[in-house]
């Protein structure tokens, strides 16, 4: 009798479950599953919006072309300049936010949303905004603080036009809108931590650096690892801020693997050069996806 | 009180861009500029409303903004009710092929919007969706990660009601609104608040697949205004912070739910 009634469910449940999927399996399938297949198939092709030439099959050659091309590399080597400067900085400033803001003192709650307030601004905002700050000439935000602070000696700078300085600018614009995240991820990792350790750390004399460093850091691992590969995706996803402040240049200086792979498919309508530079971005991002798997499982068989 | 101090410090990094931009919307456009630069800039002699003016007869801005909230609220909701129910089926009901699809959906997390960007848009240019509502929507509703979200939330709440509600002879529709829905508004709070910061604040696809200041977004809308000559940041900043401060307001009333909603993307680490 009760075998035959969870028999019977089972077979309810069968239709429903496959009901209840319908609406997003039908979303995944068509929006990312197929699109993901079509990038390997099409990097593979000469496709070309309103081109009159046959599709033809061209094997790895747009990925030989891609790899070959000055501006494609000055995009993944800007790419990995931004996030090795990028990941350590956002990571240990959102500790740090973090940190400061969970000391049980009054009105933490404040400095928090202020903190957090950013992530809610879009990019676009965030980028036109910055780009008065970089403002060239004495009058701009920057140069006249700079100018203030080193006693009137700063040579005042042409920021986002400058090849040394335009991606460094893009990486503060990039830092102020994110850390937030960073922060409340690291900040909800810390309010778990069990408040007995500390105690016995009390008791056992050890001061606040040993805390930190003995007691803090290693419970913080995961969500610190976690915390590190999104933002390492998230810089090699940059486009925004580059569309924006400085589209690019000068010189390739500011160029990213999304902004190439955009203006090859969109701007001279190469569909198959930008899926190529697509699949190499999602190469790079499965990459460092299944290295923090492998980090995460090392450090869990060894404890 | 170190503590404090550097707090201080910090709250003015934060705070400087932002006080820049509502200041510089109430100078006289020929202001801003000059005074970038001087922190005693922040209060204005005068105030103006003129940038305000401008914005609303430089281009159509509530169509913008009616075109975000419209283009965002859609997503939120058909996106609650399809991944939601996705999540329920894959964490409380036996069926075949639920392992099957439940790895598929972990897989797809992985794939950014970037990845797929470009065959999206060959996709949607087939389809003759481009410059619509639909092309800005319809990719978005279901979602790899809000469905893991709902799926291991689900995993976690107590089986017993609905093991008593099955028995009564409840079909698993109703036990899902019924008895699931009310206990999981936290979990509907998280995605409702991380689907609505992501493509609040869209701008690559959008500026990839629309043309015409009819459909499009917001994000899009600062950006092309601020190329749009005359250069006059004065009008700029008004624009900004007429874009943020509804969101600001929302954020502000439900701050709690934000953070706590992005604070759950860290705990699947």
């Amino acid at each position: 009798m009760i075998s035959a009634s969870t028999d019977l469910r089972r077979r309810q449940d069968n239709k429903i479950a496959w009901f209840f999927c319908l609406p997003a399996l039908i979303g995944l399938t068509f929006f990312i599953f197929f699109p993901f297949i079509l990038a390997v198939f099409l990097s593979f092709t000469n496709l070309r919006l309103g081109s009159p030439l046959p599709l033809e099959f061209m094997g790895l050659s747009q990925y030989s072309r891609i790899f070959t091309d000055t501006a494609f590399l000055h995009a993944l080597k800007n790419n990995t300049v931004f996030a090795l400067i990028v990941v350590p900085l956002q990571t240990c400033l959102a500790l740090l936010l973090a940190l400061l803001i969970n000391q049980p003192l009054r009105g933490m709650f404040i400095f928090r949303t202020l903190f957090f307030m950013p992530v809610i601004f879009p990019l676009s905002l965030v980028a036109v905004v910055w780009i008065l700050i970089f403002a060239p000439g004495p009058q701009g935000t920057l140069n006249s603080l700079l100018e203030l602070i080193t006693l009137g000696s700063w040579e005042p700078r042409d920021f986002l036009h400058d090849p040394h300085l335009a991606l460094p600018a893009i990486t503060i614009t990039s830092i102020w809108q994110g850390v937030g995240f960073q922060m409340v991820i690291l900040l909800a990792a810390l309010q778990s931590l069990p408040t007995e350790l500390y105690e016995a750390a009390k008791v056992d004399g050890a001061c606040r650096s040993q805390q930190f460093f003995h007691i803090t850091l290693p419970l913080l691992k995961n969500p610190l690892i976690f915390v590190i590969l999104v933002t390492t995706i998230l810089a090699f996803r940059l486009f925004d801020q580059v569309q924006i402040m400085t589209r690019g240049g000068p010189n390739y200086a500011t160029t990213t693997v999304m902004y190439e792979a955009v203006s090859a498919a969109f701007g001279s309508q190469q569909v198959a050069r930008g899926a190529a530079m697509t699949v190499v971005f999602f190469i790079i991002v499965l990459a460092l996806t299944l290295l923090q798997r492998y980090i995460v499982r090392q450090e869990g068989a060894s404890s | 009180m170190s503590v404090y101090l550097a707090l201080g410090c910090l709250t003015l990094i934060f705070l400087v861009p932002v006080g820049m931009m509502i200041s510089g919307s109430f100078k006289p456009d020929s202001l801003v500029l000059q005074e970038a630069g001087q922190l005693t800039s922040f209060f204005p002699d005068e105030i103006v409303l003129t940038n305000y003016q401008d914005v609303f007869a430089r281009v159509d801005f509530a169509q913008y903004i009616f075109n975000s909230i419209y283009i965002t609220g859609t997503i939120v909701l058909f996106g609650l009710f399809a991944n939601s129910l996705a999540g329920y089926a894959l964490s409380r009901l036996h069926w075949h092929g639920r392992k099957l699809i439940l790895a598929g959906v972990i897989a797809l997390i992985i794939i950014p919007l970037e990845a797929i960007a470009v065959p999206l848009f060959y996709e949607v240019t087939l389809f003759g969706w481009r410059n619509t509502y639909l092309v800005q929507i319809v990719p978005f509703i279901a979602n790899a990660f809000s469905i893991y979200l709902f799926y291991t939330f689900f995993l976690g709440l107590p089986r017993e009601l609905e093991e008593a509600a099955r028995i009564d002879g409840a079909k698993p529709l109703r036990i899902f609104t019924c008895i699931v829905v009310p206990n999981a508004k936290p979990v509907f709070a998280a995605v409702a608040i991380l689907t609505f910061l992501t493509q609040w604040g869209s701008f690559l696809w959008p500026l990839m697949v629309t043309h015409s200041e009819n459909v499009r977004p917001l994000p899009l809308g600062i950006a092309l205004f601020y190329t749009l000559p005359p250069l006059q940041w004065g009008d700029i900043f008004a624009f900004g912070v007429m874009m943020v401060l509804p969101v600001l307001v929302v954020f502000l009333v439900f701050q709690r739910w934000f953070v706590q909603g992005v604070a759950s993307t860290g705990m699947k680490g």
